[in-house]
This record gives C-alpha cells, sequence and structure tokens, in this order.
C-alpha cells in the first residue's frame, strides 16, 4: 500500500471519526446539566444519620416530604394530600398523594412513611421530641396513615416539615426499617431526582439525574413547597475545595454555580457581567457566641449577662461580612423577619456598655478568671468572630486567653466538659442556618436540659418548662407569647449570644434562572438557558 | 544484584512498620474528633456518642491499634469514616490522576532542567549561566500556590486556551488528558527544574575540568559529543540522586498543586482525610506514599549501576 493511499484511508476514517462525533452532539446538547461547586464534599449518603447541610441537601434532591415550607415560612402539605387533625388534637391523619413511586417503581406507601418517621424519630432532636408524644403509628389504607398522640402537641406539623437537618425525608420501608444508628447506603427515594452512584466519585463528582417518574405538586414552586418541576436532565457537583479556582472555574464558564463564594471575593465575581449573584435564602445565617455553663467564669448568670452587655452585633459583622448588604443587625434570636420575631429581654444588651459590663463582673465578683475562647482559623466565615469577642469582653473588663485551632479541633473540644486548662473551655463562636434556630424546640441552643442540652449545658428549670410549654401549645398566639417568654429568658440567664444575621449569597452564571427563594439550596425550577 | 533487591526490599518491611506505629499515634494524639464531624454541627452529644461507639472510636488507643495493624497485615486497610467504601477503593479512584501529575512533571523537569544545567555549565558565567540560575533561585523561592493561580490567571481567564481546573482520564481521549495537566505540571515542576537544573550544572563544572574531557578534547572530538557522551554521562549519578530526592517535594507539592487545580488525586484525599480526621484512609495514603519513597529510591540505586559500571552491589 502506497503512503497516499494510507494517508488516504487514514484521512477517511477520520472524517468518519469526526462525522460520529458530529452526529452525536446534537443529543448531546439537549441534555440539561447543572455543574455546581457546593460548600463541602458530599461524603455521607445518609441524611437522617448526620446533620451535615451537604447530605441535607442531597437529601432534597432524592427524598420527597410529607410536608414542606414555603417562601411565607408557612407549613404546606409536600406529599400529603390532605390532613386532619381529631378535635381533641389527638389524632392526625394523613393522606398521601395519588402517583407517588420509589425510584425503582414501587409506590410509596403508608407504611414506608410511617418507617420514616420512626427511623428519623429515632435520631433527630425534634423528632425525639415528637416520639416522646406519639402512642402509635398506624396504617389505615395503603394511602393512609395516623399518627396518634399521648397528649396534645402543638409541634406535630412543624416537626413533618422542618426544613433543615435532619429533615424528615421519606424513604422505602425496607430502607427505613434498618438500625437508625447505622449509616444508610440505599439512595432509594422518591424525590425528582435519582442519585447515580454509579458516578459517584467522592472528592471529585456526584451526579443526580432528572426522575422521569416524579409526579410535581401542580401549584407553583415556593420555598421547599410546591411543584418540583425538575427542569434539567442531569445536576453534577463538582468539589473543588479551593475558594480561589471555584471561583476562576466560575468566570471561565467551567461550572455553573458556587453555593458560598467567600465574601472578600464577591467584589471579583461582581465584576464580570457573565455571573450574577443571588440572595436566595433571605432568613440567612445568625452567628452565635455559647457559653459554657460548666467552669467559671461563665458558671455564673450575672457574668454571662455582663458579656451579652459588653457585646456588639455589628462589630462582628463588620469583621467577618464587611458589606452591610451582606449582613443586618438584628437582636432577635428567632431571627428578624419570621413569626417568632421578638424582642423581649434586649433591653441594653448588645449595645457595647463595656461601663456596665465592668460594673456587673464587679457586683458578681469576678476575680479575673481567664475565658478560654476557642478560635477556630480555617473556615472563613468564622474566623474573625474570635478576635473581636476576645477585644470587646477584655474591654468589658474580662480577661481572655484565645486559643486558636482549627474548626475540626475545636468541634471534638467543645463536647469535652473538662476544665479549660485540662482540655476543656469556657466559649467559642459558630453560625446557624436560620432555618435550624426558627422557634425553642428546634433551635438547640435553648435546650437547657442540663447534661441533655448541646455542648456548653445550659440548666435551668424555667427555660425548660417553657420551652415544653411551647412544645404543647396547640394555638399560635400563645405559642408566640411563650416564645416571647423564652427569649427574656435566655438573655437573663445566657445560654448564648445572638451576635446578627448574615447573608450568603450564591453566584451563578447568567444563563442560570428560576433559584428558587429558600432556607436550603434546591435544585427543582432551575432552568439552563 | 537480584540478593541486593530482595535484601532493599525486606528492609521496607521494618520501615513500614515504624512509619505505622508513628503515623497511628501521631492521628490519635492529634486533636479532633472524627465521630463529631461525621455527625455534623447539630448534632446532640449522644448522637456523637453513639457514632463513636459504632466507629471502635471509644476502644482503647491499644485495641485500636491491634485490631488495625492486625486487618492491615492482611491487606485490609478498613473501611473510610466517611464514605461507605473500603480505603483501598478510595486509593484506586484516586491513584491515576496523581501517578499521572507525578510522570507528567517529571518528564517536563528534567526535558527542561537538564539542558538547561547542560548549557548554563558550558557557558559558565555568561548571561545564559546567570539568566538559568536566577530563573533557579526563583524557582525555589516562589511558592507552588502563587505559581499556580498566576498561570491560571493568563492562560485559563485571560486566554483562555486551557481549562482552570479538574482531570480527564486518558482513556477520554489524548487531548484532553494532557490539556488538563499542562499547567498543573508547569506548576509543579517549577521548583523541580530550578533544584535539577542547579545540581546539573555543579555536577557537569565538576565533570568538565576531570582529565577524560580534556583527552577526549585532544582526540577531536566534537563538542557536543564531549559534553553529553563523556560530560554529562559522568555527570549523571548526582543528578538521578537528586531526582530522586526530588520525588519527596513532588509528593509535597502534589497536594497543593491538586488542590489549586481541583485534581481527585491523592493529594486532595490526604488533605480532606486530614481536615475530618479520617484515621484509616490518612493511615493507608501515608503508608501508600513511605512504601512508593522506599522503591524509589531503590530504582535510583538500580539505576546507579546502569550509569557508572563500578558500581557493584
Amino acid at each position: 500500500m502506497s503512503f497516499v493511499r494510507s494517508l488516504g484511508l487514514a484521512a477517511a476514517g477520520a472524517a468518519l471519526a469526526l462525522g460520529a462525533g458530529f452526529a452525536a452532539a446534537p443529543a448531546a446538547a439537549q441534555q440539561k446539566t447543572l455543574k455546581v461547586v457546593m460548600h463541602s464534599d458530599l461524603k455521607i449518603l445518609d441524611p437522617i444519620w448526620t446533620t451535615a447541610y451537604i447530605v441535607r441537601n442531597h437529601g432534597y434532591l432524592v427524598y420527597d416530604t410529607l410536608f414542606a415550607m414555603d417562601e411565607k415560612l408557612e407549613l404546606k402539605p409536600q406529599m400529603v394530600e390532605r390532613y386532619s387533625v381529631s378535635p381533641d388534637n389527638l389524632t392526625y391523619t394523613f393522606t398521601l398523594r395519588d402517583g407517588l413511586e420509589w425510584h425503582d417503581g414501587t409506590p410509596v406507601t403508608s407504611e414506608d412513611c410511617i418507617a420514616s418517621i420512626k427511623r428519623w424519630g429515632a435520631r433527630d432532636s425534634m423528632g425525639q421530641k415528637l416520639m416522646t408524644f406519639t402512642k402509635e403509628m398506624k396504617a389505615v389504607d395503603a394511602k393512609t396513615f395516623q399518627l396518634v398522640l399521648n397528649e396534645p402537641y402543638g409541634l406535630v406539623i412543624m416537626s413533618l416539615g422542618k426544613p433543615s437537618s435532619n429533615v424528615p425525608f421519606m424513604m422505602p420501608k425496607r430502607v427505613a426499617d434498618g438500625n437508625p444508628m447505622e449509616q444508610l447506603s440505599d439512595t432509594t427515594g422518591s424525590g425528582p431526582f435519582v442519585f447515580k452512584k454509579d458516578e459517584w466519585k467522592p472528592g471529585e463528582k456526584q451526579v443526580w439525574v432528572k426522575n422521569p417518574k416524579y409526579k410535581p405538586r401542580s401549584e407553583p414552586a415556593s420555598g421547599m413547597a410546591g411543584g418540583k418541576v425538575a427542569h434539567l436532565d442531569r445536576v453534577e457537583w463538582l468539589w473543588i475545595a479551593d475558594h480561589q479556582s471555584a471561583i476562576n472555574a466560575l468566570l471561565a464558564g467551567e461550572i455553573d454555580m458556587m453555593e458560598t463564594p467567600p465574601h472578600d471575593l464577591l467584589k471579583v465575581i461582581e465584576k464580570d457581567k457573565n455571573v450574577k449573584l443571588v440572595n436566595t435564602n433571605p432568613l440567612g445565617n445568625q452567628y452565635t457566641f455559647r457559653f459554657n455553663w460548666t467552669h467559671p467564669p461563665f458558671d455564673k448568670a450575672a457574668i454571662r449577662r455582663a458579656a451579652l452587655v459588653a457585646f456588639n452585633q455589628k462589630d462582628f459583622l463588620d469583621a467577618v461580612i464587611g458589606d452591610p448588604k451582606y449582613y443586618r443587625v438584628c437582636k432577635a434570636m428567632f431571627v428578624c423577619d419570621t413569626p417568632n420575631e421578638t424582642m423581649a429581654g434586649m433591653d441594653g444588651i448588645y449595645d457595647s456598655r463595656f461601663e456596665d459590663s465592668k460594673r456587673m463582673l464587679k457586683e458578681a465578683g469576678y476575680d479575673g478568671t481567664p475565658v478560654l475562647l476557642m478560635h477556630s482559623t480555617d473556615l472563613h466565615v468564622l474566623t474573625n468572630l474570635a478576635p473581636v469577642a476576645k477585644s470587646l469582653l477584655e474591654r468589658g473588663g474580662f480577661n481572655v486567653n484565645m486559643v486558636s485551632m482549627d474548626w475540626q479541633t475545636l468541634v471534638a473540644r467543645r463536647t469535652k466538659k473538662e476544665l479549660p486548662a485540662q482540655g476543656g473551655w469556657n466559649a467559642f463562636l459558630t453560625s446557624w442556618v436560620a432555618a435550624d434556630i426558627l422557634n425553642p424546640v428546634m433551635a438547640g441552643f435553648f435546650n437547657s436540659g442540663c447534661d441533655k442540652a448541646m455542648f456548653g449545658w445550659p440548666c435551668d428549670e424555667r427555660m425548660e418548662k417553657l420551652r415544653d410549654d411551647y412544645s404543647r401549645e396547640t394555638d399560635a398566639a400563645k405559642q408566640k407569647a411563650l416564645v416571647a417568654q423564652v427569649q427574656a429568658r435566655a438573655m437573663e440567664i445566657g445560654t448564648h449570644a445572638n451576635l446578627g444575621q448574615w447573608y450568603q449569597p450564591i453566584a451563578m452564571r447568567t444563563n442560570i434562572e428560576g433559584m428558587l427563594t429558600a432556607p436550603v439550596p434546591v435544585f427543582w425550577n432551575i432552568v439552563k438557558k | 544484584m537480584l540478593a541486593f533487591v530482595v535484601r532493599r526490599l525486606l528492609a521496607t518491611v521494618p520501615v513500614l512498620a515504624m512509619v505505622a506505629v508513628f503515623v497511628f499515634l501521631m492521628l490519635r494524639l492529634t486533636p479532633g474528633d472524627p465521630a463529631a464531624v461525621i455527625a455534623g454541627d447539630n448534632a446532640m452529644p449522644d448522637q456523637v456518642e453513639a457514632i463513636r461507639q459504632k466507629l471502635g472510636l471509644d476502644e482503647p488507643i491499644v485495641t485500636q491499634f491491634f485490631i488495625w495493624i492486625g486487618k492491615a497485615l492482611q491487606g485490609d486497610f478498613g473501611e473510610s469514616f466517611f464514605f461507605k467504601k473500603t480505603v483501598a477503593e478510595l486509593i484506586a479512584q484516586r491513584i491515576e490522576p496523581t501517578v499521572a501529575l507525578a510522570i507528567v512533571t517529571l518528564l517536563l523537569s528534567v526535558a527542561i532542567a537538564v539542558p538547561l544545567g547542560v548549557i548554563a555549565a558550558y557557558r559558565q558565567d555568561s548571561w545564559v549561566d546567570r539568566t538559568v540560575m536566577a530563573f533557579s533561585v526563583m524557582g525555589f523561592s516562589v511558592p507552588v500556590f502563587v505559581i499556580g493561580y498566576l498561570l491560571i490567571y493568563v492562560f485559563a481567564i485571560q486566554l483562555g486556551v486551557l481549562p482552570v481546573q479538574g482531570y480527564r482520564p486518558i482513556g477520554q481521549g489524548l487531548w484532553p488528558f494532557f490539556e488538563r495537566l499542562i499547567l498543573p505540571s508547569f506548576t509543579l515542576s517549577v521548583v523541580f527544574v530550578a533544584l535539577i537544573a542547579r545540581i546539573t550544572r555543579a555536577s557537569m563544572l565538576e565533570v568538565m575540568n576531570e582529565d577524560y574531557i580534556r583527552t577526549a578534547r585532544a582526540k577531536g572530538l566534537p563538542e557536543r559529543t564531549v559534553l553529553l557522551r563523556h560530560g554529562l554521562r559522568n555527570a549523571a549519578v548526582p543528578i538521578v540522586t537528586v531526582i530522586g530526592i526530588g520525588l519527596a517535594v513532588l509528593i509535597g507539592g502534589v497536594v497543593v498543586t491538586e488542590s489549586v487545580y481541583g485534581i481527585p488525586g491523592l493529594g486532595r484525599l490526604t488533605i480532606d482525610a486530614v481536615l475530618g480526621r479520617d484515621y484509616p484512609t490518612i493511615q493507608a495514603v501515608i503508608l501508600l506514599f513511605s512504601f512508593a519513597y522506599v522503591l524509589i529510591n531503590l530504582a535510583i540505586d538500580l539505576i546507579y549501576v546502569l550509569l557508572d559500571p563500578r558500581i557493584r552491589y
């Protein structure tokens, strides 16, 4: 065969290959794939086993919920078609929508939902509370089930429609029936997307594809509620750990969206006309200072209160967020612009009245015991908080020993009850997603059950009584009055300090539209043009 | 020779055993609790404790060590605390990008550095020599991530000719594979080029003053033959040694480079595992790195024999 003939054959082969490639191109172009860099890599697939937000976000793609919170923070039926409450407020009857199917094609039944509630109820703090009031759950028929209470409980629907971790996601009975202490690996759900386990590469990429069997509600999407219409064929979460690299990838068009661009790099994004910043979570987040009640000096309420008097929110928010467009000074512990917003108990708090703080410390007999303040150094949204707290506390008369460490070390150390000098602590700062702190039962830092409380271990019978009364109350107006009492009590005894609300805009290419306003980033309703 | 190779391979056993004990103890003494990380920020203390028990972290350290080492001796490095996958599976998923990056970087570095070093030595004290040495100092001084961001800004953001991040296996095509390795390899090779070029120059300068070079020139051999056949070959032993040492630098550099370029390799796996206190993964990856390092040293010793017939084991 001559060289020329060989070349000719090779050229023909290449042309055929190219032709095949071009022929395949239109099919590929029709696929709408959204490439997103989330705030973390997805390592765990079970949203009931962990409270990690990234797993919760995965849960919303794969699973559906009985109830969901809409944009106005009202709870609406989601998988449930209708429900009724008996006149004695003891029996809740739920009827599922027609046509609900698991990803494997089997129908969603009452038994599935009961098993799912039980598994969630064994793990989640609000679920555990609901279970203590629950006498039994029983299937009436394949689509109807009842939850029967021992005594009236005002948070049944709130619990089942809880928007954030742990969300009561519905799973098939065969999956949910397993040991709740064991992590699930079966991701069969009934949500608008299906997890592609065969394409899961931890530390690199996670993939979901549209669930063709999903039947959205007829109402328009609103918050987490309404019709979950998937316009995307495929959602890919790419894990780019480095923020700057992720922003570069967004600017270059290699990804479509970045969930948590750091605030100090927002200016870079704002300058690019092909990228936009959208705040889809108007409730935002809340910075919090947590006291450890078990060791001096914060074992005394008067000293904790002196710290609240020394703080002011603006200094914290300026130091971390900077641009007032992305923060809000808001003293309401159950978040501003929510039904439970109240200013009860806030007189004289968070105004940095240093002389008053010093006087209060003197009256409380503060002996100069240093406050061991844990400072996390590796999360950009937290790093600058502790130095501000140290400065304000010192100006208010405290002696502060700030110890720097990475967040994971802090997370481990905050569980330790030892004395500060022996590996314990006195205070640290963190941030809550507002959707997790909308009422006194949901917000974990109000739990004042001593050893049963979250780290910091507040111990106050009055607070526990108020929280209990709140959970039993079924009248909305009376519930709101109790919320005010809880907040006032929290300021009186110093469970924790609220250091202001802040907002995290999502950065996305300008051809991405339809992202819903909701406390959790959800991927239905999104259109890629 | 065979006896030497066997002896050296057997010597890796105590080395790896010491690394295993050291890594295990270091991790357990480092602050942090994987159970708290897994449980998430909003978890109640009983949830954290349940996970701790499930992972066996409530056992005494000695018990944990013997359980781990017993399984490791059977080739079972356990399951990641986070992923429901074995550590072996995770490493298998991540090893290809790291090996690809290391090989391309190594080839690129040697291809650039050795000629530069030879030319600098041949033109000693000329502007070429000074430029190469200035580049060498710069290569040592500028951190890898700065070079990475600069290259991304110029070639990916401004010119748009190369991608910012990611990795494609070679099976998905040669160009997609190389396209994503060009910038990371250049980034990583800067320090490596600086190191090899400097040693090549020094080694060549030493050799070029030897009698046999004068003899070769006196025989009338072309200067190219004198340089490459008589000069470079005799200067090769220190160069090969420094390439071996440089591989340790490369492993460190891979961790940073993979982060900057979003390459899902072993470096990124190590960082993620350390941040999450994923003990089984950290232990296995460090053992793997140690083993690789021992093997590289063995390979270098064997290459000495090829380069210098006077060396015998």
